[in-house]
């Protein structure tokens, strides 16, 4: 990591044309625990691990409501993203007060990462040191899109960020193509399947995840844990029955070898 | 061709009332907007739903009025975003108060009546003057008709004044259905004699099962 000689402020260019300060505080975003989202034609669902700082605290807020039609979950630094969100809640207000119709999702991106961009090109400032994932729903159908804290974006069908999120964007690779035409329960299933993916090792349940959804005919809102477990567990069951599928069949091949001699 | 400040407002006429109850709140206004002597429509609602217990009828200039929801409305989504709960009836009736002295020096042309339920449920009515000063009353007009219903609303809902020590409900014992059949005769008298009043009259009322809106028909003339 030896970068360190053109690394000092963010209006410094490397030699190999890069910036450096820029390309760290995509690190921080890396380091922020988990975030995925997933979209059909209709609807978006945005799922984001919860971690807490201790035993003793409640766990961070991820997951923005900015307008009924728009949502966003974020991965970095939480408090940058809070304060992005009270701008992007801004936006919205504004422009339905001057317009009366609810702001197209492909502008709010645009104005979130202009924003981006000015903090990459002042000397007095620094890059905000979150990534969020627009979910929203406007005249042209559902969108999901990524903000980088480069001030680049990108329209994504699905996509995770954070800590293992390779796990999760490996899950969706497989399967993204039906994602168009999935009704909204199995996208809120497979989000929590991505978010799976994330926890490895620790178990999947209400109080570790949080799941929220937008959609036609359906304002942005975070999904009740009561909810939310039930739908992990009817998962559960049916990964316990396949397994159990999988036992028998072995069972009876290894009966009848004998009976084949 | 000297410039007079009368060119900034124009005054649409009309007249808006709310009684408060033990558990219920009435809001009226008619639907008439008339310039001068002409009517622009017989169709126009003054009232205007803030917040889930909360509802604003205004009389004066309706675009001053408009711009006045509509700034409301977003002061409202912001409180909902930060306090994830929407604004009580009191805290709606301070953020009024405020936003109508915040232009103190050019005012809004607009003469409110605030009604809804408060945080234990009671009904409650804020009336106000264009530049802020606002009081709870258990029951309250403005609008060109004001003075003729104000006189008739004393007579008969007897509530005692907020200035009466030690200090009492201001909320009439009228049931709902009487509060609404008092407000729909008020009308009709208001109707016969002030000339931008009538048409139809709009009604909402509060209550802890929700809003609820009715329509009356009065003299077109």
């Amino acid at each position: 990591m030896f970068r360190n000689q053109y690394d000092t402020d963010v209006t410094t260019w490397s030699p190999a044309g890069r910036l450096f300060q820029v390309e760290y505080a995509m690190e921080a975003v890396k380091q922020g625990s988990a975030a995925i989202g997933l979209r059909s034609a209709t609807h978006v669902a945005l799922a984001t691990v919860n971690k807490a700082a201790s035993e003793l605290s409640s766990h961070q807020k991820k997951v923005f409501k900015v307008d009924d039609h728009i949502g966003v979950a974020i991965a970095g630094l939480t408090a940058d993203g809070r304060v992005l969100s009270r701008f992007l809640r801004s936006e919205c207000i504004n422009y339905a007060f001057v317009y009366e119709s609810p702001l197209p999702v492909s502008r709010l991106v645009v104005h979130l990462a202009d924003k981006a961009q000015v903090c990459t090109q002042r000397s007095w400032k620094r890059p905000y040191g979150v990534g969020l994932l627009v979910a929203g729903l406007d005249e042209t159908g559902a969108h999901l899109y990524y903000n980088c804290t480069s001030g680049n974006y990108f329209e994504y069908q699905a996509f995770a960020i954070g800590s293992r999120s390779q796990a999760a964007k490996t899950y969706l690779e497989r399967r993204f193509e039906a994602f168009n035409s999935y009704s909204r329960e199995e996208l809120i299933k497979d989000a929590l399947c991505a978010i799976k993916e994330t926890l490895q090792s620790e178990k999947l349940t209400s109080a570790t995840c949080t799941v929220a959804v937008v959609g036609v005919g359906e304002p942005f809102h975070v999904i009740d844990q009561k909810t939310i477990q039930e739908v992990i567990d009817s998962m559960e069951i049916r990964e316990e029955a396949a397994a159990d599928q999988g036992a028998m069949q072995e069972d009876k091949s290894s009966e009848a070898a004998p009976v084949d001699i | 061709m000297a410039l007079s400040r009368d060119w900034m407002y124009e005054n649409n006429g009309g007249t808006c009332v709310a009684i408060a109850g033990a558990d219920y709140c009435v809001v009226a206004a008619d639907t008439r907007l008339s310039i001068g002597y002409s009517i622009y429509t017989r169709d126009y609602s003054k009232i205007c739903n803030l917040a889930e217990k909360c509802v604003l009828a205004s009389s004066g200039f309706q675009g001053d009025i408009k711009a006045l929801q509509k700034n409301l409305a977003a002061r409202h989504l912001i409180y909902q975003h930060q306090h994830n709960k929407q604004m009580s009836c009191p805290a709606m009736a301070q953020l009024l108060s405020n936003t109508l002295y915040f232009k103190r020096f050019f005012p809004y042309y607009a003469f409110n009546v605030l009604g809804g339920l408060d945080n234990e449920g009671k009904g409650c009515v804020f009336t106000y003057d264009a530049v802020g000063s606002y009081e709870r009353v258990g029951y309250s007009a403005q609008g060109s008709g004001s003075t003729l219903v104000m006189p008739i609303l004393d007579n008969q809902l007897k509530t005692p004044s907020p200035l009466l020590l030690p200090a009492r409900d201001a909320v009439t014992p009228l049931s709902e259905a009487d509060a609404v059949d008092m407000v729909k005769d008020v009308f009709a008298s208001a109707t016969e004699r002030d000339i931008y009043t009538g048409d139809k009259l709009e009604i909402v009322i509060l209550n802890a099962s929700g809003v609820r809106r009715e329509f009356i028909d009065l003299r077109k003339d």
